[in-house]
């Protein structure tokens, strides 16, 4: 078990249980199944678009587990970062674009441009994350049917902002020149930006570990996951760390809605409520709390939705429904939540 | 006699609605140990979470070295010096009996290697399990944790909540050891049922009934004094 577990593992030397072999040979089926149908150079295409995918569904999951395992906080609004996100990515490529940076210009500014873009809606999401726990989110701690409601309308406010501001319309997102085309590996044809999309989310992912397990803030925010009191009379200010652990989780799912918007190359007031659909699936699969099983669960969902939507699109969302229940079946906690 | 540490004056608390605490008056006196006595569901355990500020006190006064503290939030009153041992073996499971340790110690100064030193020698098994999810531990090793990391850091008054609770009497009388030695470094408040171990530790004692101080005095007193012993804890 990987040691980033803000959850608890098992405790070691335990017999591998059937319920092990069950997630393996699940994970094995999975993976090598979609191959009777699916012909291995198309398989590989999909693989690295599901991979893609799983990783910018990580980036909204990861800040939705850690807020609930830290804070006990639902929080509904979450999908409303990434869609916020989006846009910010959105206008910030378009201004950039006019000063002929994005879809012309040497590499230097279209990188750069793309760079710009992730970092405005990271900015804008932790503005916003600190914002929302501050006035909203904090006067419903301890109390989850006040956070549903309230959380689900304030993604409704910020999703009606939204269309004040940019319109109720579908906006077309300009894809930076450097992103544009693709590599070909033996014969694969891959897309650039989802190369891109995997480094970015193994990066957030390896960062988060050694943030998690390095540093005192890491330290605090894994006994805070278990039990804050603990924390609070060693004399942290654990309601300035949720902040802080609530803004992180905002900005990142932010920087996952830009890239969203790139990698789709449209933008729609009501993407929040997709994302969050499938990050909600992603932390149930993985395990409320644990970062590790966030990524877990996101590599499941990614591939999962890309393979069965080449099959059976009609399925795409239904079969990671479908996983999510075996997964509760097997074990209710998630893969690598706690008990 | 010195001033209090920590005096209450009046103290009320409630809980969901229910009046616990009604009007709790006590002190302890820095360079003592004062155990609070009672029955279950007294009100001992509440009377140590209104103090760190985990419950509000609706009334009375809490002072500490002579300020009032029962309006700060709890990690303020942690740095001001009070440190808080729970009940039931609080430890963090899922951590490392170094991280437990490490979290509560932010600063690592000569002085808290000094106190880490003293708990390794007051508890060597926590040596052996130094790298161990504190999950794994016994009771008592939990319990030595707990107490352990919380006095690593130099406090100026510590509050324990029934340490023996659960404990096979070999253990608590190593427990009661170890906490007459911290007592000699530490102003002390402990809540204990064990009487064999309030009176072995305690310097001073108040007894809690129905959320009131109904008695206090000194430990030598309590020890011969049958007819409150019976009376309010039971025994004698
Ligand atoms: N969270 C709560 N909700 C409702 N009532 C509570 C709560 N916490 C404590 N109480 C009540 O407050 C009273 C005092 O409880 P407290 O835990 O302070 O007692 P205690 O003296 O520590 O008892 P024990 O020796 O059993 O630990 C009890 O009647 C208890 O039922
Ligand atoms: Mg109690």
């Amino acid at each position: 078990m990987n040691a980033l577990d803000v959850a608890v593992g098992q405790p070691p030397g335990r017999p591998v249980s059937g319920r092990h072999l069950a997630v393996g040979a699940g994970a094995a089926a999975l993976v090598l199944v979609p191959l009777i149908w699916i012909d291995p150079t198309t398989y590989l295409v999909l693989t690295v678009a599901g991979l893609a995918m799983g990783m910018l569904l990580f980036l909204t999951a990861v800040g939705l587990t850690l807020i609930f395992g830290l804070m006990d906080v639902l929080n509904l609004a979450h999908g409303a970062f990434f869609a916020w996100g989006g846009y910010v990515g959105f206008s910030v490529l378009q201004r950039l674009d006019a000063l002929g940076w994005v879809e012309t210009g040497s590499l230097g500014q279209s990188v750069g441009s793309t760079l710009l873009a992730l970092a405005a809606a990271a900015g804008v999401g932790a503005v916003l994350g600190v914002v929302v726990e501050r006035v909203v989110v904090r006067r419903v701690y301890g109390d989850h049917l006040k956070q549903i409601l309230i959380t689900v309308g304030l993604s409704l406010v910020m999703a009606e902002v939204i269309k004040i501001v940019w319109g109720p319309n579908d906006e077309m997102v300009l894809v930076p020149q450097a992103l544009q085309g693709s590599y070909d590996l033996f014969d694969v044809v891959v897309n650039r930006f989802r190369v891109l999309a995997v480094v970015v989310g193994v990066a957030v992912f390896g960062g988060l570990h050694l943030l998690l397990r390095r540093t005192r803030l890491g330290l605090v925010v894994r006994a805070g996951v278990e039990n804050r009191e603990i924390v609070e009379v060693m004399g942290y200010d654990i309601g300035r760390i949720f902040t802080a652990v609530f803004a992180g989780g905002a900005a990142l799912a932010a920087v996952g809605g830009a890239m969203w918007a790139v990698f789709r190359e449209q933008i729609h007031p009501g993407m929040g409520d997709e994302n969050l659909i499938l990050a909600l699936i992603v932390v149930i699969i993985g395990g409320m709390g644990s970062v590790t099983g966030s990524f877990v669960g996101a590599v499941v969902v990614g591939l999962a939705f890309n393979y069965v939507s080449f099959l059976v699109p009609k399925l795409a969302l239904g079969v990671n429904i479908l996983i999510m229940v075996i997964v509760l079946l097997l074990r209710p906690q998630g893969l690598m939540g706690q008990e | 006699m010195s001033d209090p540490i920590l005096a209450l004056e009046g103290v009320h608390a409630h809980i969901g609605g229910h009046h616990i605490l009604q009007g709790v008056s006590l002190e302890a006196r820095p360079g003592r140990a004062t155990v609070l006595l009672g029955r279950n569901g007294a009100g001992k355990t509440t009377t140590l979470r209104t103090i760190m500020g985990l419950v509000r006190a609706s009334a009375g006064t809490i002072r500490l070295a002579g300020e009032r503290i029962e309006r700060r939030r709890t990690f303020e009153i942690a740095r001001l010096g009070v440190g808080y041992v729970p009940e039931d073996q609080a430890v963090l499971s899922h951590l490392t009996v170094e991280e437990n340790f490490r979290l509560a110690m932010p600063c690592e100064s000569e002085e808290s290697a000094r106190r880490l030193d003293t708990v390794f020698r007051l508890f060597p098994a926590l040596k052996t399990y130094w790298q161990a999810k504190a999950g794994v531990l016994s009771g008592g090793q939990k319990q030595m944790v707990a107490i352990g990391r919380a006095f690593v850091t130099d406090h100026r008054l510590l509050l324990i909540d029934e340490p023996s609770k659960g404990l096979a009497p070999v253990v608590v009388d190593h427990l009661i050891e170890s906490l007459r030695h911290m007592r000699d470094e530490t102003t002390v408040i402990l809540v204990e049922q064990n009487f064999h171990m309030a009176r072995h530790v305690g310097t001073d004692y108040f007894i809690l009934d129905d959320g009131r101080v109904v008695h206090g005095g000194r430990m030598e007193d309590l020890v011969n004094d049958h007819t409150v012993k019976k009376r309010y804890l039971g025994i004698g």
